[in-house]
């Protein structure tokens, strides 16, 4: 591949300022003040690949309208990466070309490393540090473009003088591009930090509790201010300002760290998508720096992915996004809400009892929630499934969409676990036939079968969709200790009706125990 | 290109983000996060032209460190959505399945 030669001035020809100056006519080659001053030679079939990358990635996320397509669809966002990344490495002089194939080679032996060995259960926590890799390459390409801003033909000229024979042309980076940096980094820094909190909540090195700040809200709202305030200096400024650079990234590194600080609990699965939202922003502001397609593309889906996933979440916890942002949720509740209801009789059942009625009934609803995904009962629960369908049993699963700390979370561990799809079931789809199933077998899962989201309106999940699993003939309810109540707090009516079967044990093994007792 | 039209193909993006994500089923939202992040690594092109641009010794060297970061996403965001992806096989019906489930149940750890 030749490539064409550096010109350090592109030759003007029409373009010039109507009152020339008359220095233009001594020198045809010097550019105006405004004008970009183009380092790199812009190759339409350059534009033409970056925007064939940007297609490729929208085919991948289309091919994930259905499992049987989901697979083709990854390849082809693997081919737009490929496209991207050769498309970058031929059309650039290449100073270092060994030490970028180590870094893609060290980097990707990492994540094709963590990639096999991750367990599908701490996906949630793996998503949230893949986000802040994203946020914090963001802040170190927007900090390179600011260094070295030659490289990426941001320069334009802001004045012109000459001196004899000798022609100086000062330079800076465009006020555009200055904002769409600034704003880059900021995106980027914050969601690094967020994403870090976010796993490090969700992987459990920091509790999960929500930790609140007095007055936290002006905290945050000053502190964004401060970050656009210093964008407008920046951008304004006569030369590239380093300090404001530095204070924008600085203060965005904090927000993200007070953004999610007082997020928790039952919340976390709308912070991950809200922080793949970010992470999609982050790289479309960087994609209007660089002027690059395929980055612009990307970021509009990732970032709209993230926003659309966001609100779904928030949806099924009937909750707005501002009071999720806004943080606090479920900080007050004890382990026992309300003491007095709890003094309430419920009946406890063992696994050989549960067998008996397993096998008696003729449809089972399954309803797995985070807790299954803890005990790591997935495949001691497949096992059941299939033991129950020998016995002529219906089985079908339902997953609520908040189920687990990340959305889809509990389909990927059933599909695990070799559960067919097609026996997993949604909200929606599924919810009209409790009345004429047999047993609603809960395992892990609280919150989203707590009839007070139906009645009771003091409930703080009031509103939020639930299954109606008091219409089953029998309610079998797994569950480590009475004790313990949902994320949410709140005590769950469900334990003390007539036909529910508290099955106090670890899930795991009380499903294992169930499974003896069918043979 | 003018700042208009990379706006004009960033809204349009916005939209055919908007349906396109709409449209996944919600059993797969867990590998649409993983597949969003490997892509989003695009920014990736941005520290590849960091790393190779001459001149600034500490812009090399940041693209270098943000090239480690975005590898580390691209290949561990593709290939965790592959192997979740992989789960979602259509399986054999229950009947065939029983004894050919637990091979590859096996076959799925190793």
């Amino acid at each position: 591949m030749t490539l064409p030669p550096p010109t350090l001035l592109p030759p003007m020809t029409s373009q010039m300022p109507p009152p020339a100056p008359p220095m233009a006519q001594q020198f045809p080659d010097i550019p105006a003040v405004g004008e970009a001053l183009v380092s790199h030679a812009v190759n339409p079939w350059v534009a033409l690949a970056y925007l064939a990358a940007g297609v490729l990635f929208i085919l991948a996320l289309r091919g994930l309208s259905s499992p049987s397509t989901s697979r083709a669809g990854n390849r082809f966002g693997m081919a737009g990466m490929l496209i991207a990344i050769v498309t970058t490495l031929v059309t650039h002089q290449l100073a270092s070309l060994p030490e970028i194939l180590a870094a893609i080679a060290v980097g990707g032996a990492i994540g094709w490393v963590i990639a096999r060995r991750i367990a599908m259960t701490d996906m949630p926590q793996l998503v949230a540090a893949f986000h802040s890799l994203v946020g914090l390459a963001a802040v170190l390409v927007g900090w390179a473009a600011f260094l070295n801003p030659e490289a990426f033909d941001l320069l334009v000229v802001t004045g012109v003088s000459s001196n004899q024979d000798l022609v100086s042309i000062k330079t800076a980076i465009g006020p555009v591009s200055r904002v769409e940096m600034a704003l880059g980094v900021a995106i980027g820094a914050l969601t690094f930090s967020g994403s870090v909190i976010a796993f490090l909540k969700l992987a459990g090195k920091m509790s999960g509790a929500p930790i609140l700040l007095p007055g936290r809200h002006i905290i945050n709202l000053g502190i964004i201010v401060a970050i656009l305030g210093l964008t407008a200096a920046f951008a304004m400024g006569e030369v590239d300002n380093t300090t404001y650079f530095a204070a924008i990234t600085v203060l965005a590194f904090i927000v993200g760290f007070l953004l999610i600080i007082p997020i928790g609990g039952a919340d976390m699965p709308v912070v991950v998508s809200m922080l793949n939202s970010y992470s999609g922003w982050a790289a479309a502001a960087m994609g209007f720096t660089l002027h690059n397609t395929a980055m612009i593309i990307t970021g509009a889906l990732v970032g709209s992915s993230g926003a659309i996933l966001s609100y779904i979440m928030c949806k099924a916890m009937n909750r707005s996004f501002l009071s999720v942002i806004a943080g606090g949720f479920g900080a007050e509740a004890g382990p026992l809400g309300d003491g007095a209801k709890t003094d309430r009789p419920w009946k406890r059942g063992s696994a050989e009892d549960a067998a008996f009625l397993l096998k008696e009934a003729e449809n089972v609803i399954i309803i797995p929630g985070y807790g299954m995904a803890v005990a790591q009962a997935q495949h001691a629960l497949r096992e059941m499934g299939d033991v129950l369908k020998g016995h002529g049993v219906n089985v079908r699963y339902a997953i609520h969409p908040v189920a687990g700390r990340m959305p889809g979370h509990m389909n990927v561990l059933l599909a695990e676990a070799n559960v067919p799809y097609d026996e997993v079931f949604e909200l929606e789809d599924i919810n009209s036939e409790f009345a004429q199933t047999d047993v609603a077998f809960i395992i892990g899962a609280n919150d989203v079968v707590n009839p007070a989201a139906k009645t009771d309106k003091s409930s703080p999940i009031y509103g939020m969709p639930v299954f109606d699993v008091e219409k089953a003939k029998t309610v079998m309810f797994i569950k480590r200790s009475m004790g313990g109540v949902g994320y949410a707090g709140v005590d769950n009516d469900v334990f003390y009706m007539d036909q529910t079967m508290m099955l106090l044990a670890d899930a795991k093994k009380m499903v294992e125990e169930i499974i003896k007792h069918l043979d | 290109m003018d700042f208009i039209a990379i706006l004009s193909i960033f809204v349009m993006a916005c939209f055919v983000g908007y349906y396109v994500v709409w449209s996944v089923t919600p059993a797969l939202h867990t590998p649409l996060m993983a597949v969003t992040n490997a892509i989003s690594s695009v920014i990736i092109v941005g520290a590849l032209i960091a790393a190779a641009g001459a001149g600034n010794p500490v812009a090399k060297w940041l693209g270098l460190a943000g090239i480690v970061l975005a590898s580390i996403n691209i290949f561990g965001g593709f290939a965790v959505t592959a192997r979740m992806l992989a789960m979602y096989k259509k399986k054999e019906r229950p009947a065939a399945a029983a004894a050919k489930g637990a091979a590859a149940a096996k076959g799925d750890k190793a």
